[in-house]
């Protein structure tokens, strides 16, 4: 249960990286833009990749309508996400002391990674609407109001992950540093699980 | 394989008729053309050259900036002459940058620019150029490309042996070519000879590039038309030429050219800084401008400085020397070791070198010639160090690829000649179309030339390119020197008369070059940081209008209460901070240029309307897709009414 402990402490750890480093990019490439602007999504708010990005992006999106890309104070996710970060990562940290003193078995790690798991996805859903809010709830005094070939109105959505065209721009959405630490460590204890199972059934076994 | 045959078949087709055309005049206008010259000079599209060019505009008073190989023009940068594009020498801010001792001057002479220097090296943190005809030497910010100090140079006339500068940016000297009372006063033309004097100027620069006077040597009243620093071992040392030292007042065309020699004036400056630190020279009374464009405030101002110091030459023990250089010497090159002094005798066929260790010898034996004015001179032969026999005819200037060679260009005999350092002997030669000028190689006055290019600056254009009337662009020419011949690749057209340029790799300053003034930097006095500091002001008649613009309106758009009779000062903030996002602005009936403001710029301008009404301005800059809306009004109202100062966007007051 040593090395299990170990990993679940490391992997849980490594969800602190998202203080430091973001979670999510978006970039917005265009013809007037060879070098494209981009923003940084972290857990604590959005900072422009250059220092006046954020301040572009807005003046274009203005003329579609879009809103100001919100600040830390705007948006309440930009408060609990560290919170519930700091949580799970104290949590798993804390479980996985327990294990490695075998104070409880490997089934907590497991239990960890599910809260994780799903907690992650309601996360992830809520960043899409956000997207979608950002993407669609227009200006109605828009200075260019674009329709779809249907003549509805055209969403400026950028896509969750991948790249999209929107317009004369193409907007390129990628996990970053932040999001892949966190899989890392996500992975690591479930290899923590498997593991502290592992050790368990041997233990068994020499009884 | 059958396309080969195609090609060299159409090849020689091409070649024949070429031979047969127009009496063969369209291949000898070409010269050896070498058949993949425009692949050697292409620059595909996005694609960045290889060197910088900063090509003097002569008589437009401005510094142009080219790109080679391509020749592409990349930007006039305003530095003597008002420039109605930008609001340059317009604008309140920069109107003081033309100001003199004699006033407003709306035009100039641009000269020489040399890049400056770290230990004989060219290190691309600004370049200067002088003004000939009210002189005045510049310096302009190779991070803004603005020029950004224009200094005046007291008791000087024609002020053209300008501006070098020594190898560590110590000094760059402004030189008097039209020998002038010193200092002025009423005399008869005739008493000319021995009345009058040639002051050189030293001015000291600074670890931010500010220049002030730090001496003006007091020479004889000859003619001192060109100069270069000593370097290596000659550093410390200042080199000039001089023609009419017959102090000729009248038709100096024949007058001042009996003398089969004229000097080259040697200037030991360390020796001379020294006795200026310990006291030495005299303050004399003068008066000249000092113009300085402030970053921060982005505002120029100009103060009247009203002293100078002044040194007699014969008061320094051993700071200055003449070396006898036959036939009106026009350049005075020093070759990149610092050894070689070259005089570009302008009336002669022949080249004359002359050598610094041989020179520091002669001063050693005083093995002297008699003096002029108490200042001794060298004997002819104890200094020269060879003669480039038979090079060409009208040698003007000379210029070195650190491999050795020098290349020198010839007015009369419209040709560049390569010729070699030591043996005196000449390797190539070149036609030039036409009667070449200066020539540039980038480096090619410094410790460390880039023997790669050689750019000719020809004076006559006549049939180079198509006809545009009796008026016609120069013509500058673009060579590769990289090989034993020259080997020329291209034409292109240059703006104003270039007299001379500097060159220098991209790579030295590219990276630098600022993209936006910051916003939170600007410190001007009317400046409005946001559309919510916006307002009007009104102070007497005089009305000020904190304006801003961000694609795609100005703040605010509608004005009233302006009266006739009002002064009105428009002071506009571009809110940008993306690169390349100018606004322009412009309003009817002005009576002065438009502002082009770049982000995080303020500028102003004054309109006196005299007319009741409503008169729109407008955004001069295709900046946005609504760029076409990007309008405003002002409201004049007559002298006696009422109506109270408002300022409005989308209908809402502002405050």
């Amino acid at each position: 249960m040593k090395k299990s402990g170990t990993l679940m402490i490391i992997g849980s750890a490594l969800l602190l990286g998202l203080f430091i480093f973001p979670l999510w990019n978006i970039q917005l490439e265009a013809p007037q833009y060879p070098d494209p602007l981009g923003m940084n999504i972290y857990i604590s708010g959005i900072e422009g990749e250059e220092e006046f990005d954020i301040q572009n992006i807005d003046g274009i999106n203005h003329y579609i309508g879009m809103k100001k890309i919100p600040t830390p104070a705007e948006m309440w996710e930009f408060n609990t996400f560290p919170l519930v970060i700091g949580g799970m990562a104290t949590l798993g940290a804390l479980l996985g002391i327990l294990g490695f003193f075998k104070i409880i078995g490997p089934k907590w790690f497991l239990g960890w990674l599910i809260l994780m798991t799903v907690l992650g996805v309601l996360g992830m859903i809520d960043f899409n609407n956000w997207l979608t809010d950002y993407g669609t709830d227009l200006d109605p005094r828009a200075i260019m109001k674009l329709t779809d070939s249907e003549g509805n109105p055209l969403s400026y959505k950028p896509p969750l992950f991948g790249s999209q065209k929107i317009l004369n721009f193409t907007a390129h959405s990628y996990p970053r540093a932040g999001a892949y630490l966190m899989f890392i460590g996500m992975l690591l204890t479930l290899v923590a699980w498997l593991l502290g199972r592992k050790s368990k059934t041997m233990e068994l076994n020499k009884n | 394989m059958k396309n080969i045959i195609k090609i060299t078949v159409l090849g020689i087709l091409g070649l024949f008729l070429q031979s047969c055309g127009n009496d063969g005049s369209s291949g000898s206008k070409s010269g050896a053309i070498t058949s993949n010259a425009a692949e050697r000079v292409y620059v595909a599209p996005g694609e960045h050259d290889e060197y910088y060019a900063f090509l003097s505009g002569g008589y437009s008073g401005n510094l142009t900036v080219y790109g080679l190989p391509s020749g592409r023009l990349l930007k006039e940068i305003p530095v003597f002459s008002q420039f109605p594009t930008n609001g340059y020498g317009y604008s309140e801010e920069t109107v003081p940058m033309l100001n003199t001792s004699f006033g407003f001057v709306p035009w100039g002479d641009a000269h020489h620019p040399d890049i400056s220097q770290t230990e004989g090296e060219l290190d691309g943190r600004w370049i200067f150029i002088n003004e000939n005809n009210t002189p005045r030497i510049a310096r302009i910010s190779l991070e803004t490309f603005e020029t950004e100090e224009i200094i005046e140079i007291p008791h000087s006339a024609g002020n053209h042996s300008s501006s070098f500068i020594t190898e560590n940016t110590e000094y760059v000297v402004a030189g008097t070519r039209f020998s002038v009372p010193y200092p002025q006063e009423d005399m008869a033309i005739d008493q000319m000879k021995g009345n009058f004097k040639g002051p050189l100027t030293f001015i000291a620069i600074d670890d931010n590039g500010r220049m002030n006077i730090d001496f003006q040597l007091k020479m004889p009243g000859f003619n001192y038309d060109l100069s270069h620093p000593g370097r290596g071992d000659s550093h410390g040392w200042f080199f000039f030429t001089t023609y009419n030292t017959e102090e000729a007042h009248t038709m100096q065309e024949v007058n001042a050219s009996q003398n089969d020699k004229d000097f080259i004036a040697a200037v030991n400056w360390k020796k001379i800084q020294e006795y200026v630190k310990n006291g030495g020279g005299e303050e004399i009374d003068a008066e000249y401008a000092h113009n300085v464009f402030d970053h921060s405030t982005q505002t120029a101002t100009t103060t009247m400085e009203k002293k100078v110091l002044t040194v007699d030459p014969r008061e320094v023990e051993g700071a200055v020397y003449f070396m006898p250089t036959p036939k009106s010497p026009h350049g005075c090159d020093v070759d990149p070791s610092g050894e070689y002094i070259v005089g570009n005798g302008k009336l002669s066929t022949d080249l004359t070198v002359h050598s610094f260790s041989k020179m520091l010898k002669a001063i050693e034996n005083e093995d002297f010639d008699g003096d002029a004015y108490g200042i001794p001179v060298l004997n002819f032969d104890s200094t020269l160090a060879g003669t480039v026999k038979e090079g060409g005819l009208g040698p003007l200037h000379t210029e070195f690829d650190g491999k050795g060679n020098a290349y020198t260009t010839f007015f009369i005999s419209s040709e560049v000649v390569k010729w070699k350092l030591g043996t005196w002997e000449v390797l190539d030669r070149q036609p030039s179309y036409y009667s070449v000028g200066h020539l540039m190689i980038p480096g090619g006055n410094s410790r460390e030339p880039y023997g790669k290019y050689m750019i000719s600056m020809n004076k006559i254009t006549k049939d180079r390119y198509l006809p545009t009337g009796p008026e016609l662009e120069h013509s500058a020419q673009l060579y590769d020197i990289s090989g034993e011949k020259m080997e020329l690749l291209l034409d292109f057209p240059t703006h104003g008369e270039p007299h001379y340029a500097a060159g220098i790799p991209a790579e030295k300053i590219k990276s630098k070059s600022k993209k936006i003034y910051r916003l939170d930097e600007n410190k001007h006095e009317y400046a409005a940081i946001s559309e919510s500091e916006t307002k009007m002001v009104r102070e007497g008649n005089e009305v000020h209008v904190y304006m801003t613009t961000v694609r795609s309106h100005f703040s605010p758009d509608n004005l009233e209460g302006i009266k006739v009779g009002d002064k009105v000062f428009f002071h506009v903030t571009n809110l940008e901070q993306d690169f390349d996002v100018p606004h322009g602005f412009a309003m009817i009936g002005a009576n002065t240029s438009e502002l082009l403001i770049m982000p995080g710029q303020t500028k102003t301008i004054t309109w006196e309307p005299e007319k009741e009404g409503v008169w729109p301005f407008y955004c001069t800059d295709f900046c946005s897709a609504l760029h076409q809306e990007m309008q405003g009004y002002v409201r004049v109202s007559g002298k006696n009414s009422n109506v109270p100062l408002k300022w409005t966007l989308d209908d809402e007051e502002i405050n």
